[in-house]
């Protein structure tokens, strides 16, 4: 099993190797095709929105371990301009740079687990989680 | 990237490959848009069964297309949406509202045929 991947994302062709490596380790996981496409969604999604606020960052994908399950993370980290309200960030329909604003509520029913951290000026870091069935 | 069309009588057919950037999802946008004013097409055939994943830009992509190829006065048809990549549409909260829809090539084919009546 693959230990950890790293995605760097400069560019919108960053997007597509980043979901597409995610779809590798989750299947090596043994994710069905179903999961592994929510989860290749999700990266997509998160690649985009590094792209769109902070133009570069860095996407991680892992293997987790929980109580008699494993599952994947997936982290989405940038050092961009940050996210004043987070709370608004998450509802749907919320967007300020044209998107349809679906990013990261979206991101949230397609995974298990969400954590977000951001600090204005600092950046912005996604944590997501899905676990295998 | 480059998405092949094909001219088949008064329609054209765009086969979209998997691992299409924003750009190339971008270009095609004009070049669909051209293509169907210099053939002068009734109907444009997107199929997207090779695309393994349809996020927000995508879709939306594609909704754009099909509107710009309604104001031409012809029409856009969708096909090929594998059911994984519907639920994961669907989880995400994505639409294609107001675009037609078709399970494959040839059903979307039948459908335009039918609704122009016409032998290609």
């Amino acid at each position: 099993m693959v230990g950890e991947i790293r995605v760097a994302i400069n560019s919108d062709q960053d997007i597509v190797s980043a979901r597409q490596k995610g779809r590798v380790v989750a299947n090596e996981l043994g994710f069905s095709s179903g999961d592994a496409t929510l989860i290749a969604t999700a990266i997509s999604e998160l690649a985009r929105n590094i792209v769109s606020y902070a133009h570069k960052g860095l996407i991680t994908i892992k293997k987790v371990n929980g109580h008699n399950r494993e599952g994947i993370a997936v982290i989405a980290a940038d050092e961009g301009p940050g996210i004043p309200d987070i709370r608004q960030a998450l509802r749907d329909g919320f967007s300020t740079s044209g998107s349809l604003g679906l990013g990261l509520p979206g991101v949230r029913r397609l995974m298990d687990e969400f954590e977000i951290t951001s600090q204005l000026g600092k950046g912005t870091t996604v944590a997501v989680k899905k676990w295998r069935q | 990237m480059e998405v092949p069309i094909l001219k088949q009588g008064a329609f054209l057919i765009a086969t979209f490959q998997a691992a299409l950037s924003d750009a190339d999802l971008n270009q095609l946008r004009m070049g669909l848009v051209q293509q169907v004013v210099k053939f002068r097409s009734r109907a444009v055939i997107v199929d997207v069964t090779a695309m393994d994943v349809m996020d927000s830009f995508a879709s939306r992509t594609l909704r754009e297309i099909a509107h710009m190829i309604r104001l031409r006065g012809a029409e856009t048809v969708i096909v090929g949406i594998q059911p994984e990549v519907a639920f994961a549409m669907v989880q995400l909260g994505l639409t294609l509202e107001g675009v037609a829809t078709a399970l494959d090539l040839e059903e979307g084919l039948a459908y335009l045929n039918e609704k122009f009546k016409v032998t290609n």
